[in-house]
C-alpha cells in the first residue's frame, strides 16, 4: 500500500467539467423545425377538408339539376358557395337588414346574458358555499332546476319577456349562472383550511377572509367555468333568436333553412365560430391577468 | 408570576362525522412561563399540534382550561402568532401584501403596513423579493415570508408546528439560526412543536415530551446550554450529547409505542 493513499487528502476533488452546449443548439433547432411541421399540416389538413368539400360538390355536375352531383351541392352547400353568401350579406346586407347589425344584436345578447349569469352565479355561488345552512336548505332545489334542460325555458322567455333582445339575454343567463354557480360554490368549498386558519389567527375578520381568502382561491375555479360559459351564452342567445327575433344571427340561420339555403346555413355558422373564437382568446386574456399569482397557468394542450 | 401559556386537566376529543370519536390529548397539564422557548417533542400522531389550536383558540377544549397571559382563552386572540407545518402564505398575494397583511387585517392603514412589511422583508432578508409571488421563491425564502408575516404583529406568543420540516437541511439550520436572533430581539414565549429532537435542544430553554396519543406530559427537561447558540455548532458540545441521550432514553419509548400502533393498524 502506497503512502499515498494511506493519507487521505481532505481537498476538494476538482470539479467535473460538463460537456458543451451543443446538444442544446441541436435540439432548439429540432423544436423549431417540429413547430413548421405542425403548421404546415394544419394548413395542409385545411386546404384539403375544403378543397375535397369543393371539388365532391362541383365534379360531375350536369345541367340544372345539381342531383348529379358526387356529393349534392343543395343539401350539403359548397364552400365557393359558402364565400359567395358572405360576400353578398357583407355587400348588400342580410334579409333582416345589415350583416353587421344581426351581428351585433347576437353580441350583445351574448354579452349581456354572459356578464349576468356570471355576476349572479359567483355571487349565489359565494353566498351558498360560506354559509352551510343556506346550502343545505337549496341544495335540492338548485340540483332540480339544474337537471332541467333549460333551453325549453326559451319558450316561457319569449312569451314573457318579447322578440326584443331581453328573452334571449334572460335565456343566456340561465344557461350561464349554473355553470358558474356550481363552479364558484365548489371552488369556495375547496379553499384549503390552513390558509383560512393562517388568516384568523392574522387578525381577518369574517369579510376579510373572505375578500382576501376565500374569493381569490375560488377564482381560479371562476375563471376556468367562463370558457365554457361564454360559449353557453352563444348557445343562450342563438336558440333563442331561434325560437322567435326580429334580429340576429339566430334568425339568419333560421331564415337561410326556411329557403333551403345550406350555403346560408354554413356561412352563418363560419360567423358564429370566429365570435367564439375571439371571445375564447380575450376569456384567456383575462384569465392571465387575473391568476397571475399561479405558478403554470393551464395552457392550451397543443390544440 | 403568571404563565404565558397554561393548560390545565386539557382533554380535546375529535369527533367525526360517522360518529367515532379520537381522544388527541388526556388530561394534559403544561405551563410556559413569559419569554420561554419551549419545544415540544413526541411520536406522530400524539397531538403535538392540537396542543397549539387549543393555545391559539382556533380549537376549543373538550375538557379543562387553556389561559393565554391569565386570561381564558375565547376564540382567536391578538396576541398569537402562528407558524404552520405546510406553506401558509397566501398564493395570490406577492410577497409584500402577504406580510403585510396581518397589520391590514388589525385596521392599519394600507401605506403603514405596506412600510412596516418592507422593514420586516428587509429583517428576514428578502428586501427586494416586495413583487415576486410565493411560487416563485424557493422553499426557504416562502418561510422567511410566512416568519415575516407572524413577527409583524409583534405577538407574545408565538406557536410553530414543526415550520422548517420541509427544508433541506442546510437551509434549516440557517433559518433555525434566523428564528432564535429574531426571537431574541423579542419578549415572546414560544412552543416549538417538533418530532426532531436535535431540534428541540438546539432551539429551546425546555424540551417537553409528549406520551403516544392521547398525548399528556410525560416529563420535561430544561435545556442549560448558555445562549446565544449557533445551530449547527450547538450539536458538538458534550452538554448537548447528555441531554440527547437523556431525552432520547425517555422518547424512545414513546416512539415505539406509536409505531407498534401504526404497525397494527396497518395489518388491521
Amino acid at each position: 500500500m502506497s503512502a499515498r493513499s494511506a493519507a487521505p487528502s481532505l481537498r476538494p476533488v476538482a470539479a467535473v467539467t460538463t460537456g458543451s452546449g451543443d446538444r442544446d443548439v441541436a435540439r432548439a433547432e429540432a423544436r423549431a423545425r417540429r413547430r413548421l411541421l405542425v403548421l404546415g399540416l394544419r394548413v395542409a389538413l385545411a386546404v384539403f377538408i375544403v378543397g375535397s368539400w369543393e371539388l365532391l360538390t362541383t365534379l360531375n355536375c350536369y345541367g340544372p339539376d345539381s342531383a348529379t352531383c358526387i356529393v349534392d351541392p343543395f343539401f350539403f352547400g359548397k364552400p365557393s358557395g359558402i364565400y359567395q353568401q358572405l360576400v353578398t350579406w357583407v355587400n348588400n346586407g342580410t334579409a333582416q337588414g345589415p350583416l353587421w347589425e344581426q351581428i351585433a344584436v347576437t353580441l350583445e345578447e351574448t354579452i349581456l346574458g354572459f356578464a349576468i349569469g356570471v355576476v349572479l352565479g359567483i355571487l349565489f355561488g359565494v353566498v351558498l358555499g360560506v354559509n352551510r345552512l343556506l346550502s343545505d336548505v337549496a341544495g335540492p332545489y338548485i340540483k332540480a332546476l339544474n337537471a332541467m334542460p333549460r333551453v325549453v325555458l326559451g319558450s316561457i322567455f319569449i312569451i314573457a319577456l318579447g322578440f326584443e333582445i331581453w328573452s334571449k339575454v334572460a335565456l343566456a343567463v340561465v344557461l350561464v349562472f349554473f355553470v358558474v354557480f356550481f363552479n364558484a360554490f365548489q371552488g369556495v368549498r375547496e379553499v384549503d383550511r390552513d390558509l383560512l386558519a393562517n388568516a384568523r389567527i392574522l387578525g381577518a375578520d369574517q369579510g376579510q377572509i373572505s375578500r382576501h381568502v376565500i374569493l381569490p382561491s375560488a377564482l381560479t375555479w371562476i375563471i376556468a367555468s367562463l370558457h365554457t360559459s361564454f360559449g353557453f351564452a352563444l348557445v343562450g342567445a342563438i336558440v333563442g333568436e331561434y325560437l322567435g327575433a326580429r334580429r340576429g344571427i339566430g334568425l339568419m340561420i333560421s331564415t337561410a333553412q326556411g329557403t333551403f339555403n345550406a350555403n346560408g346555413v354554413y356561412a352563418a355558422m363560419l360567423i358564429l365560430a370566429i365570435l367564439a373564437i375571439v371571445a375564447e382568446w380575450l376569456v384567456t386574456k383575462l384569465e392571465d391577468r387575473l391568476i397571475r399569482w399561479r405558478p403554470n397557468a393551464i395552457t392550451e394542450i397543443g390544440i | 408570576m403568571t404563565p404565558a401559556i397554561e393548560l390545565r386537566g386539557v382533554t380535546k376529543r375529535f369527533v367525526n362525522p360517522a360518529g367515532t370519536s379520537f381522544t388527541a390529548l388526556r388530561d394534559l397539564d403544561l405551563s410556559v412561563p413569559p419569554g420561554e422557548f419551549c419545544a415540544v417533542v413526541g411520536p406522530s400522531g400524539c397531538g403535538k399540534s392540537t396542543t397549539l389550536a387549543l393555545v391559539s383558540g382556533l380549537e376549543p377544549p373538550s375538557v379543562g382550561e387553556v389561559r393565554v397571559l391569565g386570561e381564558p382563552v375565547k376564540g382567536v386572540g391578538r396576541s398569537v402568532g402562528y407558524m404552520f407545518q405546510r406553506d401558509a402564505v397566501f398564493p395570490w398575494k406577492s410577497v409584500l401584501d402577504n406580510v403585510a397583511a396581518g397589520p391590514l387585517f388589525r385596521g392599519a392603514s394600507s401605506r403603514d403596513a405596506n412600510a412596516r412589511a418592507r422593514d420586516w422583508l428587509e429583517r428576514v432578508g428578502l428586501s427586494g423579493f416586495d413583487r415576486y409571488y410565493p411560487h416563485q421563491l424557493s422553499g426557504g425564502m416562502r418561510k422567511r415570508v410566512a416568519l415575516a408575516q407572524t413577527l409583524i404583529n409583534g405577538p407574545q406568543i408565538l406557536l410553530m408546528d414543526e415550520p422548517f420540516s420541509a427544508l433541506d437541511v442546510q437551509t434549516r439550520a440557517l433559518m433555525e439560526n434566523e428564528l432564535l436572533d429574531l426571537w431574541s430581539a423579542t419578549s415572546a414565549s414560544v412552543v416549538f412543536v417538533t418530532h426532531d429532537l436535535e431540534e428541540a435542544i438546539a432551539l429551546s430553554d425546555r424540551v417537553i415530551v409528549i406520551t403516544a396519543g392521547p398525548g399528556t406530559v410525560k416529563s420535561q427537561y430544561l435545556v442549560d446550554i448558555p445562549r446565544p447558540r449557533n445551530i449547527t455548532e450547538v450539536r458538538f458540545i458534550p452538554r448537548f450529547i447528555e441531554l440527547y441521550q437523556v431525552i432520547w432514553n425517555d422518547l424512545r419509548d414513546e416512539v415505539l409505542v406509536s409505531y407498534e400502533r401504526s404497525k397494527r393498524r396497518a395489518v388491521a
